[in-house]
């Protein structure tokens, strides 16, 4: 029997025979607590096993059970792996959003639902696969308790069958989610899935046009999120002391990193831990405990979103003054205030940058995919003790917490630089030292660790005016000479953080400057602008703030730059009108989306089309 | 003549190090303020103990109290922070060097005030660490307003009246984890300096509240911090008596009367009771003897509070005796074969 319920008068082209291979996006549409994130990681990471270029984004409320949220798996032939605004494939599991999920579908769409939610009176133009989960649920999961969660299972058993997804992967991505230690759990839910897979098998006859085919694009990638990556990245580091004050959505950050250190950092002879990692009150006392170990020595971290950032302002201004490395997290969210806890932003660029009072600005390290959470993870340790002073890692939530596809992490090369520390047996050649003092020309002084068994070690620190021997002083010229020096500093800085990374078209009048996961959508966009319009443009990739020389010689060679930013306020291009000369500030266009949900290409050409007049 | 003299010997602790090499910078404060009585005690017992200098980190907050670590202890590093969160620089630079001897320097609004949050966490943490609060009842480097700390009732120099209760420090780290609580007064050069010593040895959180009267703006009639009010008001519960490690001790304490405290480092904390019945190892009794003389407005000094059992929060966190600040790369950098590892899971 076919149930593709279409009513004669709009007829469908399904088995027209064209179909779409490897490009389209499934969404499912949930409610948080059922357990559906088991299910929607097991479809992803079959397609994903299938050699097939994917990515997921899990869009969901700020609370714990009851409330909406979709899933979006794209699966892209081509590599793209930023967000599609179109869905494809529905899978409608939300009596709640249901009818407005169909409705908003493109027509052409296929909608798998829960057969009692009677969707399919909704619109003709769409393929609908009802299935009655309840009933296929009860034989496969005999204790009623269950139910709740097996019954999701059955979804990636019916988008299988219809997607042509294999079995036998989705079988393999089962075994792998549930671990060893969850056998009976898998067994139980590989019984639904299979229900699933055999009930579609036998009452649809496939008609819309999507399908999985197996690809060579994965081999050998990982599946990971950005915050395990930053947290990777930080235990390679060789971070000492982590302090953290839960929020979404670093919290994530922290507790891969903590069962990381357990496995890898105790000493394999004694079983002591080689780091301490404290749960603090609030993040005035974890960015006071960061720079206090910063002080005294340690590879010191903590992980923050914009609320954190907030209340740590204050510290992270004597962090800057009185010149304490020390690596911070921000794994932004929608601000301003609570704002939209658990969607993505770019909004902390301008706070985050020039946090606190007075005259403070900080380095910021902008990686845009999981690759680049571990590298810049390790290298911003190494730039905070470099620079002494607090660095910043700006990612977000869709990086932080979405799961990405990368290529394995390479184990670093580069020992581990510490900076200018001065021992007792430096002393004993030297001296003494002056602790502010610029003796090799970069601002950046010698410093001493408390501790150090020597009558010339100790200076005292403070985030009063100082002189260069960090005396107490309020005289207008130390103060004065001090500034420049840490301005010099921060100079000095420009030619060491990471370089943008370019990309440039031939005879192209426009470009892009974009941070962070604003990539995937530019990347995509530059595509689409050619393919679709023929209008090439080139792309510079910010990799770090303070911007270096290379950001300013890309936008000379373009008469338009569109500065992409993921907040209300043009922020970026904000940060570089507080540099540029008027000239290059008049070549400079602002490209913004701020709703909240991941960038996408579609938002990104439309805009540049519309300003472009085109 | 002046040839014939020889110079006396100098004076030297244990280490060789004479009483200078523990002094500061000279004191910016007023002259008589009570937080220089304080600086010139600590002098002396990390003298007289003969502590290295080099293993000593001072903390403090921001007020006329925080400045004073500049003021002593000149050979050790010190980090004079903001205005109520020198806990948690503490509790980070003691967890990067768990080797260090940490003092840290307070006011009262630098603690009760700002950063009573923080104050009670360190507290909770017992981090093993010297907390001086040097408790004057107002806010002396703004001026003279009121603290947490301020007694119902009393005044300021202006008249204002304060109505809201005061914060009892010495309670409140008592009742939330501290292990050595004490309370004394700058004035008392003996008693403040027996208590200093047993908070150098003991191994835990020593919260020490003094008594240290800002003789700019609360040392007038109407005051409950002033040096006259102390003179009135101030209950001594005990003589307290410090024999350091270093020192022989066989003398034969009498049963009863004088209570025996071995501290960590094997010196002892003698506490001789004097007229009231009062135990410092009961944190329940002085909890009550705190609202009982509370109530009839007396100051209680002495040790209020000692346990040498409980596990400090540096002890929980099962590290190694080397300060996890500057081991190796290769205790720090976990080899190839994890990262492997980890990858081969995410695949
Ligand atoms: C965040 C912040 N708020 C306010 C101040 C201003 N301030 C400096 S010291 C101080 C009070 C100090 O009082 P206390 O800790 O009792 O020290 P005292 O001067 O009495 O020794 C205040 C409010 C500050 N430095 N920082
Ligand atoms: S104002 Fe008060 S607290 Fe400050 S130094 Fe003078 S006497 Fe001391
Ligand atoms: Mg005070």
């Amino acid at each position: 029997m076919s149930t593709l319920e279409v009513s004669p008068d709009e007829p469908l082209s399904g088995q027209s025979g064209h179909s779409v291979v490897n490009d389209f996006s499934i969404q499912v549409a949930t409610v948080n607590g059922s357990g559906s994130q088991t299910a929607n990681s097991v479809l992803m990471r079959a397609i994903f096993q299938m050699g097939v270029p994917v990515s997921g984004k899990n869009m969901f409320p700020s609370n714990i059970a009851g409330l909406p949220t979709w899933f979006t798996i794209r699966a892209s032939r081509h590599g793209y792996i930023g967000r599609r605004k179109e869905i494809d494939f529905l899978v409608a599991m939300n009596p709640e959003t249901a009818r407005e999920d169909v409705m908003n579908l493109e027509s052409g769409a296929a909608v798998v639902y829960d057969e009692p939610l009677k969707l399919s009176e909704l619109r003709s133009d769409v393929y609908f696969y009802p299935v009655p989960f309840d009933k296929l649920v009860a034989p496969v999961c005999p204790e009623a308790k269950l139910r709740k969660l097996v019954r999701n299972m059955i979804y990636d058993g019916v988008v299988a069958q219809l997607l042509a997804v294999e079995m036998d992967e989705v079988h393999k991505a089962l075994v792998k989610q549930f671990g060893k230690r969850k056998a009976k759990a898998a067994e139980l839910n590989w019984g639904a899935c299979k229900a699933g897979f055999d009930y579609a098998a036998r009452s649809f006859t496939k008609s819309d046009p999507y399908r999985v085919a197996r690809m060579n694009a994965t081999a050998g990638k990982i599946i990971v999120d950005g915050n395990s990556a930053c947290a990777l990245g930080a235990m390679f580091a060789g971070v000492t002391v982590v302090t953290w004050y839960p929020i979404t959505p670093s919290s994530s950050l922290v507790e891969s990193l903590i069962g990381y250190m357990k496995r890898f950092r105790h000493d394999p002879e004694t079983g002591k831990a080689t780091y301490a990692i404290v749960q603090a009150e609030d993040e005035l006392a974890s960015i006071g405990m960061a720079l206090g170990a910063g002080w005294a020595g340690a590879r010191s971290m903590t992980a923050t979103a914009g609320p954190g950032i907030s209340l740590m302002s204050e510290f992270v201004g004597l962090g800057y003054y009185a010149e304490i490395p020390a690596v911070i997290f921000n794994v932004e969210r929608v601000g301003p205030s609570t704002g939209l806890p658990t969607r993505t932003q770019q909004g902390d660029l301008l706070s985050t940058a020039l946090l606190s009072h007075g005259d403070t600005k900080h380095p910021m390290f902008f990686p845009s995919s999981c690759e680049e959470c571990f590298s810049m993870a390790i290298d911003a340790f190494d730039f905070a003790e470099r620079f002494q002073t607090p660095v910043f890692v700006m990612t977000d939530l869709d990086l932080g917490m979405n799961n990405w596809m990368a290529d394995p992490f390479p184990y670093p090369e580069k020992p581990i630089r510490r900076g200018k520390v001065l021992t007792a047996e430096d002393l004993d050649k030297i001296g003494g030292f002056a602790r502010y003092k610029d003796v090799d020309g970069d601002g950046v002084g010698y410093r001493t660790l408390p501790g150090t068994n020597h009558p010339a070690a100790s200076y005292f620190t403070r985030g009063s005016g100082h002189n260069e021997k960090a005396q107490y002083t309020e005289r207008e010229d130390d103060y004065i000479h001090n500034m420049d020096r840490l301005a010099h500093k921060f100079e000095a800085m420009r030619r060491h953080v990471p370089e943008p990374v370019v990309r440039m078209a031939e005879k192209a009048r426009i470009g892009f400057v974009a941070l962070g996961t604003s990539d995937y959508a530019v990347r995509e966009s530059c595509d689409q602008l050619k393919s679709e319009y023929d209008i090439d443009a080139s792309y510079l990739r910010l990799r770090a703030y303070p911007f270096t020389d290379r950001l300013q010689d890309f936008i000379r060679r373009h008469e338009r730059v569109y500065v992409v930013d993921q907040n209300r306020d043009a922020q970026l291009l904000g940060l570089m009108r507080l540099e540029f000369d008027a000239d290059l500030i008049a070549r400079l266009r602002s490209l913004r989306y701020y709703g909240g949900l991941p960038l996408d290409a579609r938002t990104v050409t439309d805009e540049v089309l519309k300003q472009e007049g085109k | 003549m002046s040839s014939t003299v020889t110079p006396p010997p100098r004076k030297m602790n244990r280490l060789g190090l004479e009483v200078l090499q523990y002094k500061g910078s000279k004191t910016t404060l007023c002259a008589g303020c009570g937080h220089n009585s304080v600086s010139e005690r600590i002098v002396e017992c990390f003298y007289e103990l003969g502590v290295n200098p080099y293993t000593v980190a001072k903390f403090s907050g921001i007020g006329c109290s925080s400045k004073s670590p500049a003021y002593f202890l000149g050979l050790s590093h010190g980090f004079n922070s903001v205005h109520g969160r020198m806990p948690s620089i503490a509790t980070g630079a003691l967890l990067a060097n768990a080797t260090l001897l940490g003092i840290g320097v307070t006011g009262d609004g630098d603690t009760a005030s700002i950063g009573i949050g923080q104050f009670m966490h360190l507290v909770r943490r017992n981090l093993p660490m010297i907390y001086v609060i040097e408790n004057n009842g107002v806010y002396g480097l703004t001026k003279g307003q009121f603290s947490a700390t301020a007694d119902v009732g009393s005044t300021l120099k202006t008249g204002v009246h304060n109505e809201l209760p005061p914060f009892d420090c010495c309670a409140l780290a008592l009742k939330w984890g501290a292990t050595f609580v004490a309370r004394s007064f700058s004035g008392d050069k003996r008693q403040l300096q027996a208590i200093l010593k047993a908070a150098i040895a003991h191994h835990g959180l020593s919260v020490i509240d003094v008594i240290s009267p800002c003789v700019t703006f609360n040392d007038h009639e109407g005051s409950t911090k002033s040096y006259a009010y102390m003179k009135e008001h101030e209950e001594v519960l005990q003589e307290l008596d410090f024999v350091p490690a270093f020192e022989d001790i066989t003398v034969e304490i009498p049963e009863g009367e004088v209570l025996d405290v071995q501290m960590h480092d094997g010196s002892h904390l003698r506490i001789r009771k004097l007229h009231r019945d009062f135990n410092p190892t009961d944190r329940l009794a002085t909890l009550a003897a705190l609202e009982d003389a509370e109530a009839k407005e007396e100051v209680l000094t002495g040790v209020l509070y000692v346990n040498t059992s409980k596990p400090t929060f540096l002890e929980l966190l099962n590290l190694g005796d080397a300060p996890i600040a500057t081991l190796p790369e290769s205790k720090v950098r976990p080899p190839k074969a994890a990262l492997d590892e980890a990858m081969d899971e995410l695949r």
